[in-house]
């Protein structure tokens, strides 16, 4: 496939290895960096690019799984509006399983509610254009990368007068929870690994505040092994050098202004919530997008009824130590014994990008075990093994 | 959820929805190009060129230029292993 197989070329891969050990070498410090999106660390487990890191070098998997972070409350909602009479309810496929206080989505389908699973939000535009009679609500969320596709839609349907179409707007913002785990959660990280996509939209120049700030370094990457190994070298060599600065590896795609048709969508529709409610993280300020008064008629939320009643998740379920990157997903007790991706019980493991998902797909073992990762890339993996390794 | 693929403009739908064929490694799909399209570049100026696809629409362009050095980079570098 072009644009992507090249980026996963094994010569290239081991190329990338054994640089990032000579730099880790001459850094001698354990460094911890956070992949932020969920797409990433889907690469990471896939390729099972841990392996191939040096000890030192360890991977924190950061909250950039929209579906993970989404509270159960709000899919509680979700099924409130699938469950209106007459309604149509369409949602990205992701979405379906996450369990909320009565059920998923898609045990809702199963009760007799209309829920649609659609690869665009222009589809349920379309849905509400072939079912005149009939409202079609379309269930929003997403980071930066997925909220201008919604406000292009909700443009398009203020444009057709589709009086029948709202959207139940879930959107966050990457950067506030950026600067959660910085400031309040405590956790003990060198850098980031920006999210290749969302920047696509914001551009690189948002991350500054945070770099200024928390002096922490922040390299936007891509999505494949190339992107991601080039992505923790430059970060390496930035610690290496004593740097701390915002730098972009997806310059492919990322500019440093970021769409400006798509930021500009986003401020035409939507506006930043005072507050929004995080699983695993909590309320944070500004880091949620509702829509804006003048399309207020397309909002969900302010034309149906909702529940809105906060619910606890499962008390076995460390979902929010998995999105804070203090927890691995193997040192939850359920993992793979009562939680599994048939059967989960958190978010983490129902989205192909959680990081229990994601482990549980791609390795079994625990830590750098030889089963943690399918070592695609073999030739370049090649360390002996560690004394922990053999014990276990 | 971020995921995104590239993709290659091959004709325009419908020039009013800003709408466009893309050719996504041989699935083609129909793709707004909202998001890319402004009066100093008209849709009909992006058949043929590449672009990243989320969601139904084209998230930005990818620059085919700046791909080809991420991929040549490793070569300039010459640690011993
Ligand atoms: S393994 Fe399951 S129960 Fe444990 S944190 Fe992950 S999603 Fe929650």
């Amino acid at each position: 496939m072009k644009f992507v197989t090249e980026f996963r070329d094994p010569a290239s891969v081991a190329g990338w290895v054994r640089e990032i050990a000579h730099l880790a070498q001459r850094l001698d410090r354990p460094v911890a960096l956070m992949e932020v999106c969920g797409g990433q660390t889907h690469t990471i487990f896939k390729h099972g690019l841990e392996a191939l890191l040096p000890e030192t070098v360890e991977l924190i998997h950061g909250p950039g799984c929209p579906v993970c972070i989404m509270p159960r409350g709000r899919i509680d909602d979700a099924i409130a509006l699938a469950e209106q009479p007459g309604m149509i309810f369409a949602t990205f496929g992701d979405a379906l399983r996450v369990p909320g206080a009565r059920g998923s989505l898609m045990q809702a389908k199963a009760r007799g509610a209309d829920v649609r699973v659609v690869y665009s939000p222009l589809d349920a535009l379309t849905l509400a254009q072939t079912h005149p009679d009939r409202p079609v609500v379309f269930f929003g969320l997403g980071f930066e990368t997925t909220a201008p596709a919604v406000a292009m839609t909700i443009l398009a349907a203020a444009r057709a007068q589709q009086a029948n179409f709202s959207v139940f707007c879930n959107h966050v913002l990457v950067v506030p929870a950026l600067e959660f785990l910085l400031q309040a959660s405590g956790l003990r990280l060198d850098g980031f690994i920006g999210p290749g996509h969302v920047s696509a939209v914001i551009g690189t120049d948002p991350y500054q505040a945070v770099v200024d700030r928390y002096q922490k370094p922040v390299v936007v990457g891509g999505f494949e092994p190339i992107d991601l190994l080039q992505s923790i070298w430059m970060l390496l060599l930035q610690l290496v050098e004593g740097r701390c600065a915002v730098e972009n590896q997806y310059h492919r795609l990322v500019k440093p202004e970021g769409n400006s048709p798509a930021l500009a969508a986003l401020a035409q529709v939507f506006t930043v919530r005072e507050q929004f409610e995080w699983r695993g993280l909590g309320s944070l300020p500004r880091s949620g997008l509702a829509i804006a008064p003048a399309f207020a008629a397309f909002d969900a939320e302010q034309r149906y009824c909702l529940p809105s009643q906060a619910s606890e998740d499962s008390p076995v379920c460390q979902c929010g130590l998995i999105l804070q990157g203090k927890l691995k997903p193997w040192e939850c007790s359920a993992f793979g014994r009562g939680c599994t991706p048939d059967h989960p019980l958190g978010a983490c493991m129902v989205s192909s990008e959680g990081a229990c998902a994601a482990y549980y797909k791609y390795g079994h073992g625990g830590p750098r075990s030889p089963m943690a990762a399918p070592r695609r890339f073999a030739e370049a993996s090649a360390r002996p093994p560690l004394q922990s390794e053999l014990a276990r | 959820m971020c995921l995104a693929v590239p993709g290659q403009v091959v004709a325009i739908v419908d020039g009013d929805q800003q709408l466009a064929t893309v050719d996504l490694s041989g699935v083609r799909r129909s793709v707004s190009l909202a998001c890319l399209v402004t009066p100093d570049r008209p849709i009909e100026q992006w058949v043929g060129r590449w672009v990243v696809v989320h969601a139904g629409f084209a998230l930005e362009e990818l620059d085919v230029a700046a791909a080809t050095e991420t991929l040549t980079w490793i070569d300039r570098l010459t640690t011993p292993a």
